[in-house]
């Protein structure tokens, strides 16, 4: 049966079939028959945001804390250009989203008519696939199809563009099992003879480590599970990227904590000096590898990704796996298990006492204070405060992103949504928005530094219209710690505009959002300060004053491989040349 | 020539890849796209080559399918064989890509590309020009007396030296499609 209604009654129908619950967005001229329509129903949500960014960054947060997919509505032009930093943060990181734009109407295209950009081609490198819909007869087809091209193999943004006479004529619907997804169908399945290939190895490594990324998480909550069940069957160490923070519960056994630039010491030797990588779901970010020539020199190395253009991109591996981690890994361990579990136990004992070594170096080791609240300890409190409660963190970039990695525990998948490949300063708050309007009754914490969390603090504005009860964690130094921890290290401590002077008073600016605002400065109110913030019912600005000068070790210099860490200030000196310098 | 001075394309058909995966030698690789004939997916190809700094030395473009709606694009890329492994990844994962071929290395094909010339000459410069042409299989397709428009069919290697001869004989004006290619046999 099909049925005739409006495109902008479309776009209503179509996300409701796609089991659509919340959109994120600001309205404007090009899209107001489509916020006609969502005026006229109660079945789908709308979150008005204070900028278009917000939205997208919600919209993340969303699916990235559910593992559904995100949905966003903006207008044309300016919307859609604010839309641009949160759809590529959303590529870089894997996110599935969708974004509908409203564009002028078709005859005016190209005329530089008002609010007219070219949001198909601006956003063509931003994204998975976008489409401008021209006819309104192909606009349900359109959408029904960009949630499969979303959420299927690696997810991504994808954007409809949607002009406005589109959104005002009329054409018959097709429901959402009439569309041909057509050939865009990722494979899932691994090939049998690479897994066995790679259970050949598992047998017999002395030295294996698993290194595990954001792939684990998007593959679903049964791929995190395979991967505890072939960490603690084999008794291999785990270590992750930023990205696949709570794949492995921080308090397993078998986990060695973050690897990367600031990552922890046992997880970066580990990397370094291991028999046999096992690459799932991450890719090899330069974050990761450090100098690629002296990147894990003794080790083979298996990938499992369901992107093949991840695969031998930056490092060769001998062993790649093209498909989803949880069906490769469902795979891999029916062989492993058939073939009697062997692993070489007597190697991985010594490799046990090996990497407990490097372990007692104690990397996150940092001098406290009595007297001034060190970032590090503000961390070590809040996760002893929090522990064990239905809590979502998210992130905004630099020091204290790190530090939030370094010091706080993930026991789950999806509990954990900072930006990651992009990093984008600005990213938390909304961020945490989504995740809250996703999970209202959960504790939901954006760990900040001021600099970045003033880039969309606007959003606060949308806390308060939606009573989501966001904690905003601002580890207030002051600085743009990072930029600065690099002028230090590298430009002749020249502190070139890392500074904020006039930084709002934030618990004025609490109330001024009619939030609550809290301030801490001395090391023993803290607790008393973070137990305050949590128990607060509603929006909760806490100004943390923190050390001014702290730096963020372990850290790998750039250009410098993974064996070359700094542990501490007193490591710092002329350890990055010139040709380090140029890398970011 | 990679280090082992094995043909290119060779190696698909061997039952080892006989290449140095490290090996930073400069291969030219013709690929074959097909994709949905639908706007902003040349755009799309396009974009991957200049956003990744990949090179493009031709490429050619046309629906060959009009009821299945596909697209043929024909681009001759150079680089590193991780490069063009890399290449060849990208494309695959773009929606609307639904096949890429590396005609150079699934064995031999066959390479053509037309081109026109225009030449302005008289007297023996004139003749000679002619007569070149004729070695070259040239035909003219336009006449003055003082010029001749040639068209030509051939490797981009043929167009390139007969390019050379016409050169000093008078050559204005050059047009070429780009390369076109096909496997050879089924």
């Amino acid at each position: 049966m099909t049925q005739a209604m409006t495109g902008a009654r479309m776009v209503v129908q179509a996300l409701k079939d796609q089991g659509v619950e919340v959109v994120f967005g600001y309205p404007g001229g090009a899209v107001l028959p489509i916020y006609d329509e969502i005026f006229q129903q109660n079945d789908i949500r709308h979150i008005l945001v204070r900028h278009e960014q917000g939205a997208i960054h919600m919209a993340e947060g969303y699916a990235r804390s559910t593992g559904k997919v995100g949905v966003a509505l903006v207008t044309s032009g300016p919307g859609a250009t604010n839309a641009v930093t949160g759809l590529v943060d959303a590529l870089m990181d894997s996110i599935p989203l969708v974004v509908l734009t409203g564009q002028v109407p078709t005859f005016m295209i190209g005329t530089d008519g008002f609010q007219e950009a070219d949001t198909v081609g601006i956003t063509r490198p931003c994204t998975k696939m976008n489409w401008l819909v021209k006819d309104t007869a192909n606009l349900s087809s359109t959408i029904h199809q960009a949630f499969h091209v979303a959420r299927s193999g690696r997810p991504g943004p994808v954007l409809i563009d949607i002009p406005k006479d589109v959104q005002f004529a009329t054409s018959d619907y097709v429901v959402k099992e009439k569309i041909k997804t057509g050939h865009y169908q990722p494979k899932l399945k691994g090939d049998i003879d690479q897994i066995t290939r790679l259970v050949e190895m598992i047998e017999t490594a002395e030295r294996p480590i698993l290194y595990t990324g954001g792939g684990v998480i998007n593959s679903g909550p049964a791929a995190s599970q395979l991967l505890r069940e072939l960490a603690e069957a084999t008794g291999f160490p785990v270590t992750s990227t930023l990205m696949g923070l709570g794949a492995y519960p921080a308090s397993g056994k078998n986990w060695l904590g973050m690897l990367g630039m600031h990552g922890l010491y046992e997880a970066n030797l580990a990397m370094h000096g291991c028999d046999l990588m096992i690459n799932i779901g991450a890719r090899f970010d330069d974050r990761i590898t450090g100098r690629l020539k002296d990147f894990s020199p003794n080790s083979r190395k298996a990938h499992i990704d369901i992107d093949a253009s991840s695969i031998n991109k930056v490092i060769r591996v001998d062993v790649p796996i093209l498909g989803d981690v949880g069906h490769v890994l469902e795979d891999l361990l029916r062989i492993w298990k058939s073939r009697g579990r062997k692993v070489n136990k007597e190697g991985l004992a010594k490799w046990w006492a090996q990497i407990n070594d490097w372990r007692a170096v104690k990397c996150l080791t940092y001098k406290n204070s009595t007297s001034i609240i060190k970032p590090q300890y503000a961390l070590e409190r809040l996760e002893a405060l929090t522990k064990g409660m239905d809590r979502y963190i998210t992130t905004e970039v630099g020091q204290h992103q790190m530090w939030a990695a370094q010091f706080l525990g993930f026991e789950d998948p999806n509990r954990w949504m900072t930006s990651g490949g992009l990093g984008t300063m600005g990213y938390g708050l909304p961020a945490s928005i989504g995740v809250q309007i996703a999970h209202p009754e959960a504790l939901v914490i954006n760990v900040a530094g001021e600099a970045s969390w003033l880039m969309n603090m606007q959003e606060m504005g949308t806390a308060m219209q939606f009573r989501a009860p966001v904690k905003q964690f601002i580890l207030n130094n002051e600085r743009l710690g990072m930029v600065r921890q690099w002028q230090e290290l590298l430009h002749g401590e020249r502190y070139s505009q890392s500074w904020s002077e006039s930084l709002p008073d934030f618990v004025k600016l609490a109330e001024a959002f009619g939030c609550k605002g809290i301030k801490v400065s001395d090391p023993k109110d803290l607790d008393d300060a973070i137990l305050e913030m949590i128990r607060y019912d509603g929006p909760v600005i806490f100004d943390c004053l923190v050390e001014k000068h702290e730096n963020c070790f372990p850290m790998i210099p750039s250009g410098k491989p993974h064996n070359e860490m700094l542990l501490g200030d007193a490591d710092t000196q002329g350890v990055i040349g010139a040709k380090g310098a140029v890398l970011v | 020539m990679s280090p082992l001075n094995i043909k290119q394309g060779s190696t698909s058909h061997s039952a080892y890849d006989l290449r140095d995966p490290y090996a930073e030698v400069i291969e030219a690789h013709t690929l074959a796209v097909i994709v949905d004939n639908e706007p902003g997916v040349l755009a799309r190809v396009i974009g991957l080559f200049s956003g990744r700094g990949y090179n493009i030395e031709s490429l050619t473009v046309a629906e060959t399918d009009h009821t299945g709606h596909l697209s043929r694009i024909t681009i001759v890329t150079r680089g590193t064989p991780q490069i063009i492994a890399q290449i060849k990844a990208q494309l695959a994962r773009i929606v609307p890509v639904h096949d890429v071929h590396d005609l150079t290395e699934e064995g031999p094909s066959v390479q053509r590309e037309l081109a026109l010339f225009k030449v302005a000459g008289k007297g023996e410069h004139r003749i000679e020009a002619l007569r070149l042409a004729e070695i070259f299989r040239a035909h003219v397709v336009d006449s003055t007396l003082e010029s001749f428009v040639f068209e030509m069919t051939g490797t981009p290697e043929k167009i390139d030296s007969f390019a050379e001869l016409m050169r000093p004989l008078g050559l204005r004006e050059i047009a070429r499609t780009g390369v076109a290619a096909l496997s050879r046999g089924l």
